[in-house]
Protein backbone atom coordinates (compact mmCIF):
# COMPACT_ATOMS: atom_id res chain seq x y z
CA UNK A 1 0.00 0.00 0.00
CA UNK A 2 1.24 3.13 -0.97
CA UNK A 3 1.14 6.40 1.37
CA UNK A 4 -1.62 8.91 0.15
CA UNK A 5 1.15 12.02 0.92
CA UNK A 6 4.24 10.64 -0.87
CA UNK A 7 1.89 9.28 -4.14
CA UNK A 8 0.55 12.87 -4.68
CA UNK A 9 3.96 14.00 -3.83
CA UNK A 10 5.46 12.62 -6.34
CA UNK A 11 2.81 13.44 -9.00
CA UNK A 12 3.20 17.40 -8.43
CA UNK A 13 7.06 17.06 -8.79
CA UNK A 14 7.98 19.62 -11.51
CA UNK A 15 4.16 20.09 -11.63
CA UNK A 16 4.35 23.29 -13.99
CA UNK A 17 1.73 25.30 -15.05
CA UNK A 18 -0.52 22.28 -13.84
CA UNK A 19 -3.70 23.44 -11.85
CA UNK A 20 -4.48 21.10 -9.44
CA UNK A 21 -8.03 20.55 -7.69
CA UNK A 22 -8.87 18.51 -4.76
CA UNK A 23 -11.72 17.00 -3.23
CA UNK A 24 -13.04 17.36 0.04
CA UNK A 25 -11.62 15.89 3.51
CA UNK A 26 -8.02 13.69 2.57
CA UNK A 27 -6.95 15.39 -0.43
CA UNK A 28 -7.21 18.17 0.13
CA UNK A 29 -5.44 18.20 3.05
CA UNK A 30 -2.79 16.04 1.22
CA UNK A 31 -2.82 18.98 -1.32
CA UNK A 32 -2.19 21.87 1.57
CA UNK A 33 1.16 19.58 2.67
CA UNK A 34 2.86 19.34 -0.28
CA UNK A 35 3.03 23.39 -0.60
CA UNK A 36 -0.33 25.75 -0.96
CA UNK A 37 0.09 26.68 -4.69
CA UNK A 38 -1.79 29.42 -6.71
CA UNK A 39 -2.63 26.87 -8.87
CA UNK A 40 -4.94 24.79 -6.52
CA UNK A 41 -8.62 25.01 -5.72
CA UNK A 42 -8.72 22.99 -2.75
CA UNK A 43 -12.40 22.00 -2.09
CA UNK A 44 -14.03 21.74 1.43
CA UNK A 45 -17.58 20.90 0.12
CA UNK A 46 -19.60 20.31 -2.96
CA UNK A 47 -18.86 16.42 -2.23
CA UNK A 48 -19.24 15.00 -6.05
CA UNK A 49 -18.40 17.49 -7.68
CA UNK A 50 -14.34 17.86 -7.82
CA UNK A 51 -14.13 15.81 -11.07
CA UNK A 52 -17.01 18.18 -12.78
CA UNK A 53 -14.75 21.09 -11.88
CA UNK A 54 -11.89 19.68 -13.33
CA UNK A 55 -13.84 19.31 -16.39
CA UNK A 56 -14.72 23.09 -16.69
CA UNK A 57 -11.16 24.27 -16.07
CA UNK A 58 -10.17 21.86 -18.65
CA UNK A 59 -12.21 23.04 -21.43
CA UNK A 60 -11.94 26.88 -19.89
CA UNK A 61 -8.20 26.36 -20.20
CA UNK A 62 -7.33 23.99 -22.77
CA UNK A 63 -3.21 24.99 -22.88
CA UNK A 64 -3.03 23.05 -19.39
CA UNK A 65 -2.98 20.24 -17.94
CA UNK A 66 -5.85 19.89 -15.31
CA UNK A 67 -5.36 17.44 -12.51
CA UNK A 68 -8.33 16.87 -9.95
CA UNK A 69 -7.00 14.53 -7.18
CA UNK A 70 -9.86 13.60 -4.72
CA UNK A 71 -10.87 10.68 -2.46
CA UNK A 72 -12.70 6.79 -3.52
CA UNK A 73 -15.77 8.39 -1.63
CA UNK A 74 -15.91 11.58 -3.17
CA UNK A 75 -15.67 10.00 -6.54
CA UNK A 76 -18.18 7.57 -5.89
CA UNK A 77 -20.53 10.54 -5.22
CA UNK A 78 -19.78 11.75 -8.44
CA UNK A 79 -19.27 8.49 -10.76
CA UNK A 80 -21.83 9.57 -13.20
CA UNK A 81 -19.40 12.79 -14.02
CA UNK A 82 -16.98 9.84 -15.57
CA UNK A 83 -19.43 9.34 -18.14
CA UNK A 84 -20.20 13.42 -18.69
CA UNK A 85 -16.16 13.23 -18.97
CA UNK A 86 -15.86 10.22 -21.14
CA UNK A 87 -18.48 12.00 -23.33
CA UNK A 88 -16.32 15.33 -23.60
CA UNK A 89 -12.99 13.26 -24.06
CA UNK A 90 -11.06 16.68 -22.61
CA UNK A 91 -7.64 15.82 -23.88
CA UNK A 92 -5.81 17.79 -20.98
CA UNK A 93 -7.92 16.48 -17.49
CA UNK A 94 -6.41 14.01 -15.35
CA UNK A 95 -8.32 12.52 -12.35
CA UNK A 96 -6.53 10.99 -9.92
CA UNK A 97 -8.54 8.78 -6.74
CA UNK A 98 -6.16 7.92 -3.95
CA UNK A 99 -8.33 5.40 -2.91
CA UNK A 100 -8.26 4.24 0.65
CA UNK A 101 -11.43 2.24 0.48
CA UNK A 102 -12.23 4.37 3.57
CA UNK A 103 -14.76 7.39 3.97
CA UNK A 104 -11.67 8.92 5.85
CA UNK A 105 -13.44 11.69 7.21
CA UNK A 106 -16.62 10.25 9.17
CA UNK A 107 -14.86 7.17 11.02
CA UNK A 108 -12.87 4.87 8.56
CA UNK A 109 -16.09 3.39 7.28
CA UNK A 110 -15.39 1.16 4.36
CA UNK A 111 -16.64 2.34 0.69
CA UNK A 112 -17.88 0.49 -2.42
CA UNK A 113 -14.33 -0.19 -3.31
CA UNK A 114 -13.72 -2.16 -0.39
CA UNK A 115 -16.37 -3.93 -1.30
CA UNK A 116 -15.55 -4.82 -5.14
CA UNK A 117 -16.18 -1.73 -7.06
CA UNK A 118 -12.88 -1.15 -9.72
CA UNK A 119 -13.64 2.66 -10.30
CA UNK A 120 -11.15 2.25 -13.22
CA UNK A 121 -13.20 -0.31 -14.90
CA UNK A 122 -15.97 2.12 -14.12
CA UNK A 123 -13.89 4.96 -16.18
CA UNK A 124 -12.96 2.87 -19.08
CA UNK A 125 -16.74 1.44 -19.43
CA UNK A 126 -17.74 5.27 -19.76
CA UNK A 127 -15.33 5.55 -22.52
CA UNK A 128 -11.96 7.24 -20.60
CA UNK A 129 -9.47 4.80 -22.18
CA UNK A 130 -6.45 5.81 -20.00
CA UNK A 131 -7.95 4.30 -16.95
CA UNK A 132 -5.75 2.35 -14.52
CA UNK A 133 -5.10 1.42 -10.98
CA UNK A 134 -1.64 1.71 -9.04
CA UNK A 135 -0.53 -0.52 -6.46
CA UNK A 136 3.29 -0.08 -6.11
CA UNK A 137 5.32 2.85 -5.57
CA UNK A 138 7.20 2.45 -8.19
CA UNK A 139 4.37 3.12 -10.73
CA UNK A 140 3.84 6.78 -9.39
CA UNK A 141 7.27 8.68 -11.10
CA UNK A 142 5.26 7.05 -14.42
CA UNK A 143 1.62 8.56 -13.90
CA UNK A 144 3.33 11.61 -13.06
CA UNK A 145 4.52 11.65 -16.65
CA UNK A 146 1.84 10.65 -18.05
CA UNK A 147 0.04 13.88 -16.20
CA UNK A 148 2.06 15.76 -18.55
CA UNK A 149 2.29 13.92 -21.84
CA UNK A 150 -0.93 12.33 -22.39
CA UNK A 151 -2.86 13.51 -24.95
CA UNK A 152 -6.32 12.55 -23.75
CA UNK A 153 -8.08 12.13 -20.66
CA UNK A 154 -6.58 9.82 -18.34
CA UNK A 155 -7.79 8.29 -14.99
CA UNK A 156 -6.02 7.00 -12.36
CA UNK A 157 -6.83 4.87 -8.72
CA UNK A 158 -3.54 4.99 -6.58
CA UNK A 159 -4.25 2.40 -4.21
CA UNK A 160 -3.19 3.94 -0.59
CA UNK A 161 -3.15 3.04 3.07
CA UNK A 162 -5.95 3.60 5.40
CA UNK A 163 -3.64 5.32 8.04
CA UNK A 164 -5.24 8.64 9.00
CA UNK A 165 -2.27 11.23 8.62
CA UNK A 166 -1.58 14.74 10.45
CA UNK A 167 -4.18 17.65 8.90
CA UNK A 168 -2.98 20.52 7.26
CA UNK A 169 -5.38 22.75 6.34
CA UNK A 170 -5.53 25.00 3.05
CA UNK A 171 -7.41 28.25 3.59
CA UNK A 172 -10.92 27.41 3.21
CA UNK A 173 -12.47 31.05 2.35
CA UNK A 174 -14.26 30.32 -0.93
CA UNK A 175 -13.71 34.06 -2.54
CA UNK A 176 -10.48 34.13 -1.72
CA UNK A 177 -9.54 30.79 -3.02
CA UNK A 178 -11.33 31.54 -5.96
CA UNK A 179 -9.40 34.84 -6.26
CA UNK A 180 -6.39 33.73 -5.99
CA UNK A 181 -6.62 31.06 -8.66
CA UNK A 182 -8.47 33.66 -11.28
CA UNK A 183 -5.23 36.07 -10.54
CA UNK A 184 -3.11 32.73 -11.20
CA UNK A 185 -4.85 32.08 -14.52
CA UNK A 186 -6.35 35.42 -15.75
CA UNK A 187 -4.18 38.67 -13.73
CA UNK A 188 -5.55 40.58 -12.44
CA UNK A 189 -7.39 43.01 -14.91
CA UNK A 190 -10.18 40.12 -15.49
CA UNK A 191 -9.46 37.85 -12.24
CA UNK A 192 -11.76 40.92 -10.75
CA UNK A 193 -14.36 40.62 -14.10
CA UNK A 194 -16.94 38.49 -14.81
CA UNK B 1 -54.98 21.68 -22.25
CA UNK B 2 -52.47 23.52 -23.94
CA UNK B 3 -50.21 22.07 -26.04
CA UNK B 4 -47.00 21.50 -25.59
CA UNK B 5 -45.54 24.57 -27.78
CA UNK B 6 -42.91 22.94 -29.74
CA UNK B 7 -41.34 25.34 -31.95
CA UNK B 8 -40.47 26.82 -28.29
CA UNK B 9 -39.92 30.51 -29.83
CA UNK B 10 -38.56 31.70 -26.88
CA UNK B 11 -35.29 29.05 -27.17
CA UNK B 12 -34.05 31.71 -29.89
CA UNK B 13 -34.11 34.63 -27.51
CA UNK B 14 -32.26 32.69 -24.71
CA UNK B 15 -29.55 31.24 -27.31
CA UNK B 16 -28.98 35.09 -28.67
CA UNK B 17 -28.53 36.38 -25.35
CA UNK B 18 -26.04 33.79 -24.42
CA UNK B 19 -24.02 34.47 -27.70
CA UNK B 20 -24.39 38.26 -26.81
CA UNK B 21 -23.38 37.85 -23.21
CA UNK B 22 -20.52 35.54 -24.35
CA UNK B 23 -21.73 32.33 -22.10
CA UNK B 24 -19.74 29.93 -24.29
CA UNK B 25 -20.12 26.55 -21.84
CA UNK B 26 -23.74 25.79 -21.90
CA UNK B 27 -24.85 22.10 -20.48
CA UNK B 28 -27.92 20.24 -19.58
CA UNK B 29 -30.13 17.77 -18.47
CA UNK B 30 -32.91 18.30 -21.27
CA UNK B 31 -36.26 18.90 -21.68
CA UNK B 32 -38.98 18.87 -23.92
CA UNK B 33 -39.64 22.83 -23.63
CA UNK B 34 -35.70 23.26 -23.52
CA UNK B 35 -35.34 21.44 -27.20
CA UNK B 36 -35.08 24.60 -29.17
CA UNK B 37 -32.57 26.12 -27.02
CA UNK B 38 -30.40 22.93 -26.91
CA UNK B 39 -30.41 22.43 -30.86
CA UNK B 40 -29.67 26.01 -31.44
CA UNK B 41 -26.27 25.57 -28.88
CA UNK B 42 -25.41 22.45 -30.23
CA UNK B 43 -24.98 23.53 -33.84
CA UNK B 44 -23.23 26.62 -33.01
CA UNK B 45 -19.21 25.63 -33.32
CA UNK B 46 -18.32 28.53 -30.68
CA UNK B 47 -20.39 27.29 -28.23
CA UNK B 48 -19.61 24.02 -26.22
CA UNK B 49 -22.45 21.86 -24.62
CA UNK B 50 -22.06 19.34 -21.90
CA UNK B 51 -24.47 16.47 -21.80
CA UNK B 52 -24.96 15.96 -17.76
CA UNK B 53 -25.89 12.55 -16.48
CA UNK B 54 -27.46 14.62 -13.28
CA UNK B 55 -28.05 18.24 -12.97
CA UNK B 56 -25.66 19.60 -9.92
CA UNK B 57 -22.39 18.31 -12.64
CA UNK B 58 -23.84 21.81 -14.39
CA UNK B 59 -23.23 23.56 -11.18
CA UNK B 60 -19.64 22.23 -10.71
CA UNK B 61 -19.22 22.48 -14.33
CA UNK B 62 -19.44 26.56 -14.34
CA UNK B 63 -17.73 26.91 -11.35
CA UNK B 64 -14.29 25.38 -13.00
CA UNK B 65 -15.29 27.01 -16.36
CA UNK B 66 -15.49 30.45 -13.89
CA UNK B 67 -12.21 30.21 -12.24
CA UNK B 68 -10.62 29.23 -16.17
CA UNK B 69 -11.75 32.61 -17.39
CA UNK B 70 -15.27 31.52 -18.99
CA UNK B 71 -18.93 31.79 -18.60
CA UNK B 72 -21.50 29.24 -18.52
CA UNK B 73 -25.13 28.27 -18.28
CA UNK B 74 -27.21 25.06 -17.03
CA UNK B 75 -30.70 24.48 -18.67
CA UNK B 76 -32.66 21.76 -16.90
CA UNK B 77 -36.25 21.02 -15.83
CA UNK B 78 -37.59 22.14 -12.53
CA UNK B 79 -37.45 18.56 -10.85
CA UNK B 80 -33.60 18.63 -11.20
CA UNK B 81 -33.61 21.60 -8.90
CA UNK B 82 -33.67 19.09 -6.06
CA UNK B 83 -30.39 17.31 -7.24
CA UNK B 84 -28.63 20.58 -7.31
CA UNK B 85 -29.10 21.71 -3.41
CA UNK B 86 -25.88 20.86 -1.84
CA UNK B 87 -23.57 22.27 -5.38
CA UNK B 88 -25.72 25.39 -4.62
CA UNK B 89 -22.88 25.96 -1.56
CA UNK B 90 -20.13 26.34 -4.28
CA UNK B 91 -21.19 29.17 -5.95
CA UNK B 92 -22.63 30.71 -2.87
CA UNK B 93 -19.57 30.27 -1.00
CA UNK B 94 -16.97 31.24 -3.71
CA UNK B 95 -18.72 33.86 -4.63
CA UNK B 96 -19.00 32.75 -8.20
CA UNK B 97 -21.78 33.39 -10.82
CA UNK B 98 -24.25 30.95 -11.81
CA UNK B 99 -27.31 30.58 -14.21
CA UNK B 100 -29.83 28.53 -14.71
CA UNK B 101 -32.68 28.36 -16.62
CA UNK B 102 -35.64 25.87 -15.29
CA UNK B 103 -38.72 24.76 -17.47
CA UNK B 104 -41.29 24.09 -14.77
CA UNK B 105 -43.65 20.73 -14.91
CA UNK B 106 -45.83 20.11 -12.33
CA UNK B 107 -47.83 23.42 -12.19
CA UNK B 108 -49.88 24.50 -14.85
CA UNK B 109 -52.20 21.50 -16.22
CA UNK B 110 -49.43 19.12 -15.35
CA UNK B 111 -51.13 15.09 -15.92
CA UNK B 112 -48.11 13.46 -14.65
CA UNK B 113 -48.62 13.54 -10.33
CA UNK B 114 -44.91 12.63 -9.87
CA UNK B 115 -44.09 15.60 -11.22
CA UNK B 116 -45.58 17.88 -8.90
CA UNK B 117 -44.18 18.10 -6.08
CA UNK B 118 -41.07 19.31 -7.14
CA UNK B 119 -42.13 21.78 -9.35
CA UNK B 120 -43.98 22.89 -6.51
CA UNK B 121 -41.16 23.14 -4.34
CA UNK B 122 -38.98 24.68 -7.12
CA UNK B 123 -39.07 28.10 -6.35
CA UNK B 124 -38.96 27.90 -2.63
CA UNK B 125 -35.93 25.37 -2.79
CA UNK B 126 -33.90 27.60 -4.95
CA UNK B 127 -34.67 30.80 -2.84
CA UNK B 128 -33.70 28.51 0.24
CA UNK B 129 -30.62 27.60 -0.96
CA UNK B 130 -29.44 31.37 -1.92
CA UNK B 131 -30.35 31.77 -5.84
CA UNK B 132 -32.41 34.84 -7.32
CA UNK B 133 -35.23 33.17 -8.48
CA UNK B 134 -36.78 35.29 -11.84
CA UNK B 135 -39.80 33.46 -13.32
CA UNK B 136 -41.34 34.23 -17.09
CA UNK B 137 -44.72 33.85 -17.62
CA UNK B 138 -45.17 35.39 -20.90
CA UNK B 139 -43.06 35.05 -24.34
CA UNK B 140 -42.30 38.89 -24.49
CA UNK B 141 -41.28 38.61 -21.37
CA UNK B 142 -38.28 36.14 -21.75
CA UNK B 143 -35.40 38.09 -23.43
CA UNK B 144 -35.56 41.03 -21.08
CA UNK B 145 -35.94 38.36 -18.08
CA UNK B 146 -32.99 36.34 -19.16
CA UNK B 147 -30.80 39.26 -19.96
CA UNK B 148 -31.31 41.13 -16.44
CA UNK B 149 -30.34 37.10 -14.99
CA UNK B 150 -27.40 36.91 -16.86
CA UNK B 151 -26.52 40.21 -15.94
CA UNK B 152 -27.10 40.23 -12.14
CA UNK B 153 -25.46 36.65 -12.51
CA UNK B 154 -22.66 37.74 -13.91
CA UNK B 155 -21.87 41.55 -13.01
CA UNK B 156 -22.64 40.63 -8.60
CA UNK B 157 -21.79 37.22 -8.88
CA UNK B 158 -25.10 35.83 -7.75
CA UNK B 159 -26.69 32.21 -8.66
CA UNK B 160 -30.02 32.75 -11.11
CA UNK B 161 -32.38 30.64 -12.03
CA UNK B 162 -34.79 31.63 -14.39
CA UNK B 163 -38.30 29.80 -14.14
CA UNK B 164 -39.61 29.36 -17.81
CA UNK B 165 -43.23 28.82 -16.44
CA UNK B 166 -45.70 25.80 -17.73
CA UNK B 167 -47.82 28.03 -18.89
CA UNK B 168 -45.44 29.26 -21.05
CA UNK B 169 -44.02 26.53 -22.51
CA UNK B 170 -47.39 23.79 -22.52
CA UNK B 171 -48.51 21.23 -20.43
CA UNK B 172 -47.00 18.34 -21.45
CA UNK B 173 -49.66 16.40 -23.38
CA UNK B 174 -49.01 12.50 -23.02
CA UNK B 175 -51.92 10.85 -24.46
CA UNK B 176 -50.65 12.47 -28.04
CA UNK B 177 -46.88 11.59 -27.30
CA UNK B 178 -45.68 15.40 -26.89
CA UNK B 179 -42.16 14.97 -26.19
Amino acid sequence: MLNRREALRTLLQERGEMIVVSGLGSPTYDLAACGDESLDFPLWGAMGGAAMVGLGLALAQPNRPVLVVTGDGEMLMGIGSLATIAAKQPPNLRIVVLDNERFGETGQQRTHTAMGVDLAAVARGCGIEHSLTLRETAQVATLREQLHTTQAPLFAVVKVSSEELPRVLPARDGSYLTHRLRMALLGPARATEA
Amino acid sequence: MTPLNTLSPWGDDIYALFTAHHIELVSFVPDGGHKRLIELCQSDAKLCTITLTTEEEGIALAAGAFLGGKRAALLMQSSGVGNCINMLSLPRVCNMPFLAIVTMRGEWGEFNPWQVPMGQSTPKVLAASGVLVYRVDTLDAVGPTVEAAIQIAFNSRRSVAVLLSQRLIGAKNFTRGDK
